[in-house]
C-alpha cells in the first residue's frame, strides 16, 4: 500500500447538468472518499470550477484524474499537493450570546484565531473564521469548551494554484489555435 | 425559408442529416409522436421492429461493428429505456458507437414519478460516453449532431438522448447542424513527436519484440498501417479477442490470440519478449491474468487514443497518445527494417505443442460426439472468406473465436468486455443490415440462444439472412467447466433442458437442420450456406467438453494448462 496524501483536485467543466454526478462517481468507483467538495463559478464565463480534496496515493489519484478528464463535458482536471496551492476554508460558529458575554476568555479566543463576530443578538451570536482546517477545528474545540455552542459548520476547501501559468487558459488557447476557432 | 416542423419530425430529419439509413425500434406511449413521424419516412429510413429493446441495442451494436457507422435504437421511456441498459453497457465496454433515443415524459411531469418515468440520464451516465435530456425542440438539431459526433469520434462509445414528450410535440424552425468540435473534448489528440521518437528508439533496440493488436486498430481503420509496421519491424503479433480480425489469420507474423483461452505461444512469449508493443488494447484482466507477473522482463510501449488507459492496469515505459493510424505510420517511418528470424522461430514449437495437445483433437476428434471446435472449423472451411463471425458468450464464444478464420477487417463481433449472453442473435441481425453483402454467422450456445430468441421474430419479419449455429451441449457450459475445475463437479444449476429447437424454427418459418453425426456435418453446412436467407443449424455436441488451453485464474500468462485436472506447478 502506498502512502496516502491529501490531494486537491481542481476540475473545470462546462456548465451542463449532471457533471457533478459524473465527477463524484469516479471517486466512488475507485473507492476513494471525497474529503471536501466545492463548486463555484470560475474566472471564465460559463465554466464551472470544482475543488475537491481526497486522501489517496499518487497512483490512484492519477487514475482518478485521467478518468475525470475523460468525461466529455470536463475541460480539465489537475491534482495538487498543499505546497502547490493557496487554500482556505471558512467556518461559522453559532453560540449562546450570554456565554459570549459572561465568559471572559471568549474575546481572547476570537482574537487569537483572527475570527470575527458577524451577528450578535440577545439569544445567539455568530462567529466567522477563515483559515486552515487545523485552525478551524482548533477554534471549534476551544469555543465548545466554553459551553453554549449551538451550531458549527465548515465549508469545503477552496484553492488557487501557485503556478505562474493558468492551466485552463493555456488549454483553451491551445485548442483554439489547433482547431482554428476564435470564439470558443 | 422557415421549416416549421414538430420536434419528433426534427429528430428524424436530424438522423437523416447524420446519414442514418437504419434504426432498430420499439414503440410506446412516450415516443409515439416520433413513430408517427417515422410512418412518413418508410422510404428513406429503414425501421426494424425488434422484439425486445435489448435486441434493439445489440442490433445497433452489430450494425456499428460491421459498418463502422453508429447504430441507432429508438425506444419508449421507462421499461423500454431500462431494457436497453445491457446493450448500452456492452457498447461502453467494447467501444461501440451507438445512439439510443428514448422517449421521456413531458417536462412538467419530470420528477413526479409519472407513468413510465425513470431518471434515464442519471441511470445511464455511468455507462455512456454522453447522456443528455432534450427538453426543448430547439435543442434537437444540436443534441443529435453532438450525439453522433461524440459516439463515433475518438474512442467510440454509446450516447443516450432522453427525449421529452414536450420537445417531441413542440414545433421548431428546423435547420440541420453539423458538429465536429466540442471544446471540452479532444477525441483524437495530436501525436507527440517525442513519444514517437522514444517508441521508435525502443523498437530499434529490441531483439525480441511482441506486438499486441487490439480492437483499437480496427476502430482506427489502421489495419494497413499495422501490417506495414510489423512487417518493417519484423515483429510477431498477437491479437486480443476483439482484435482478431485486425490482422488476417493467415499473416505470417500472426501468432494467434491472447488471453485466458488464447493460444499458447503468444501467452508464453508475453513473458519472454524484451519489448511489448500494445496497440489499441487495454490490458484487460482476461488478457493479463496475474498483472504482477505480467511481462515483467519487458519494456512496454502503449499506443492508445484514450489517455486514461495508460497505466490503468499495466505500467508502460513509453506511451504514444493518438490515433494509431497516424502514430503507427509515424513510428514505422522512423524505425529501421529489421529481421527477427531467430526470435520468430521460437514461437513454432509452442504452436506445435498446442496443436498436438489440443487443436488437432479439437477440430478432428474422429470418433465420439461432435465437438464445438470441429463444428466451427468445418464452417470456417466452407464460409466465404469475407464472412463475419458473431458470437454469443460461453464455450461457444471461445471455440468460435479460436477456430474461425479471419481474412478481412470487422469480421469478429463478440461481447468482450461485458460478456453478454444473448448478444449474438440480435447483433447478427444488426450486422446483416450494416453490411448486406457479407455472410453473417451467429454462433450460440443452448443457454444464450434462449436469452434473446424472441428476435427470431425480427428475422421472420425482415428476412435478415443470419446463419445461426446453436451448439447444444445441454449445459451452461462455461460455468459448468468452472464448476468442474473449482467445485469438484458440483453442477449447480448449469444443466439445462431445452425446447425442441426444430419446432421453434418451424414456428418462425426458418429452415432448420439438426446434426449429431459428423458424417452429415459438411453437407448440413453447405445447405445452410446455400440457403437463400436465414437458417438454424443445431449441432448436438459433447456435453462436458471443456475449452482448452487455459490460464487458470490468477496464474501468470505463461502458465497455461491443457487438461482440466492439470494443476500448474
Ligand atoms: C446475461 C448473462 N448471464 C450470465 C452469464 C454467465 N455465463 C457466462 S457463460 C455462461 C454459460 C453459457 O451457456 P451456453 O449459452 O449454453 O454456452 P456454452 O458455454 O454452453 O457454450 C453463463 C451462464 C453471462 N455471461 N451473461
Ligand atoms: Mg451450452
Amino acid at each position: 500500500m502506498m502512502e496516502k496524501t491529501l490531494y486537491t483536485l481542481i476540475v473545470h467543466s462546462e456548465n451542463i447538468a449532471g457533471v457533478l454526478n459524473q465527477v463524484t462517481a469516479v471517486f466512488t468507483r475507485r473507492q476513494v472518499n471525497i474529503e471536501s467538495l466545492n463548486v463555484s463559478a470560475s474566472s471564465i464565463q460559463g465554466i464551472h470550477r470544482y475543488t475537491i480534496t481526497a486522501w489517496s496515493d499518487k497512483d490512484t489519484i492519477e487514475k482518478i484524474v485521467s478518468q475525470i478528464e475523460k468525461k466529455v463535458d470536463v475541460l480539465q482536471c489537475r491534482y495538487f499537493t498543499d505546497d502547490e496551492i493557496f487554500m482556505q476554508e471558512v467556518a461559522l460558529y453559532k453560540v449562546v450570546t450570554s456565554v459570549l458575554i459572561d465568559s471572559p476568555a471568549m474575546n481572547d479566543i476570537i482574537r487569537k484565531y483572527g475570527a470575527k463576530l458577524i451577528e450578535v443578538n440577545q439569544t445567539f451570536s455568530v462567529i466567522e473564521k477563515t483559515g486552515s482546517t487545523h485552525d478551524i477545528m482548533a477554534l471549534n474545540e476551544e469555543l465548545t469548551a466554553q459551553g453554549g455552542m449551538l451550531q458549527f459548520v465548515s465549508s469545503g476547501r477552496i484553492a488557487i494554484t501557485r503556478a505562474r501559468i493558468e492551466h485552463v487558459n493555456e488549454y483553451l488557447e491551445k485548442i483554439s489555435s489547433q482547431y482554428g476557432i476564435k470564439n470558443l | 425559408m422557415a421549416n416549421i416542423i414538430t420536434g419528433a419530425e426534427a429528430l428524424i430529419q436530424s438522423l437523416l442529416n447524420q446519414g442514418v439509413d437504419t434504426a432498430f425500434v420499439y414503440p410506446g406511449g412516450n415516443i409515439i409522436r416520433v413513430f408517427d413521424s417515422l410512418f412518413s419516412h418508410q422510404s428513406d429510413l429503414k425501421q426494424i421492429l425488434v422484439r425486445h429493446e435489448q435486441g434493439a441495442t445489440h442490433a445497433a451494436q452489430g450494425y456499428a461493428r460491421i459498418s463502422g457507422k453508429p447504430g441507432v435504437a429508438i425506444v419508449t421511456s421507462g421499461p423500454g429505456a431500462t431494457n436497453t441498459l445491457t446493450g448500452i453497457s456492452d457498447a461502453m465496454l467494447d467501444s461501440t458507437p451507438i445512439v439510443v433515443i428514448a422517449g421521456q415524459v413531458g417536462t412538467d411531469a419530470l420528477g413526479t414519478d409519472a407513468f413510465q418515468e425513470i431518471d434515464l440520464v442519471g441511470v445511464t451516465q455511468p455507462i455512456t460516453k454522453w447522456s443528455y435530456q432534450i427538453r426543448r425542440a430547439q435543442d434537437i438539431s444540436w443534441a443529435v449532431a453532438r450525439a453522433f459526433y461524440i459516439a463515433q469520434s475518438g474512442r467510440p462509445g454509446p450516447v443516450v438522448l432522453d427525449f421529452t414528450k414536450t420537445a417531441q410535440n413542440e414545433t421548431v424552425d428546423y435547420s440541420p447542424e453539423k458538429i465536429d468540435f466540442v471544446r471540452s473534448y479532444i477525441p483524437s489528440p495530436e501525436p507527440d513527436m517525442s513519444e514517437i521518437e522514444a517508441a521508435a528508439r525502443l523498437i530499434d533496440c529490441s531483439t525480441r519484440p511482441l506486438v499486441l493488436v487490439g480492437h483499437g486498430v480496427e476502430l482506427g481503420n489502421a489495419e494497413n498501417e499495422l501490417k506495414a509496421f510489423i512487417e518493417k519491424a519484423d515483429a510477431p503479433a498477437a491479437r486480443t479477442l476483439l482484435g482478431l480480425s485486425a490482422l488476417p489469420s493467415g499473416h505470417p507474423l500472426n501468432m494467434g490470440m491472447l488471453g485466458m483461452h488464447g493460444n499458447l505461444a503468444p501467452n508464453v512469449m508475453t513473458n519472454r519478449c524484451d519489448l511489448l508493443i500494445a496497440v489499441g488494447m487495454r490490458f484487460d484482466d482476461r488478457v493479463t491474468s496475474a498483472v504482477d507477473s505480467y511481462a515483467r522482463q519487458a519494456k512496454i510501449i502503449h499506443l492508445d487514443i484514450d489517455k486514461s488507459e495508460f497505466g490503468k492496469n499495466v505500467k508502460p515505459d513509453v506511451t504514444v497518445l493518438g490515433d494509431c493510424r497516424r502514430t503507427l505510420a509515424l513510428i514505422t517511418e522512423r524505425i529501421s527494417r529489421t529481421c527477427h528470424k531467430e526470435w520468430i522461430k521460437e514461437f513454432k514449437p509452442l504452436a506445435q505443442k498446442e496443436h498436438e495437445k489440443v487443436i488437432d483433437h479439437a477440430i478432428n476428434p474422429g470418433e465420439g460426439p461432435l465437438l464445438m471446435g470441429e463444428v466451427v472449423n468445418a464452417i470456417a472451411m466452407q464460409a466465404p472468406s469475407d464472412a463475419a463471425l458473431v458470437t454469443d458468450v460461453g464455450l461457444n464464444q471461445m471455440f468460435a473465436a479460436r477456430y474461425f478464420k479471419y481474412s478481412v477487417p470487422r469480421s469478429i463481433i463478440t461481447s468482450g468486455g461485458l460478456g453478454t449472453m444473448g448478444f449474438s442473435l440480435p447483433a447478427a441481425i444488426g450486422a446483416t443490415f450494416g453490411d448486406q453483402e457479407r455472410m453473417v454467422f451467429s454462433f450460440q450456445g443452448d443457454g444464450g440462444f434462449q436469452m434473446n430468441m424472441q428476435e427470431l421474430g425480427t428475422i421472420m419479419e425482415t428476412g435478415a439472412p443470419v446463419k445461426i449455429i446453436v451448439m447444444n451441449n445441454s449445459y451452461l457450459g462455461n460455468v459448468r467447466q468452472w464448476q468442474q475445475m473449482m467445485f469438484e463437479s458440483r453442477y449447480s444449476c448449469t444443466h439445462m433442458t431445452s425446447p425442441d429447437i426444430s419446432m421453434i424454427a418451424g414456428a418462425y418459418g426458418i429452415p432448420f437442420r439438426r446434426v449429431m453425426d459428423r458424417r452429415e456435418l459438411a453437407q448440413a453446412i453447405s445447405d445452410m450456406i446455400a440457403a437463400p436467407g436465414a437458417f438454424i443449424l443445431e449441432t448436438i455436441v459433447l456435453d462436458e467438453e471443456n475449452v482448452m488451453p487455459m490460464i487458470p485464474g490468477h496464474e501468470p500468462v505463461d502458465h497455461m494448462i491443457f487438461t482440466i485436472d492439470e494443476k500448474w506447478r
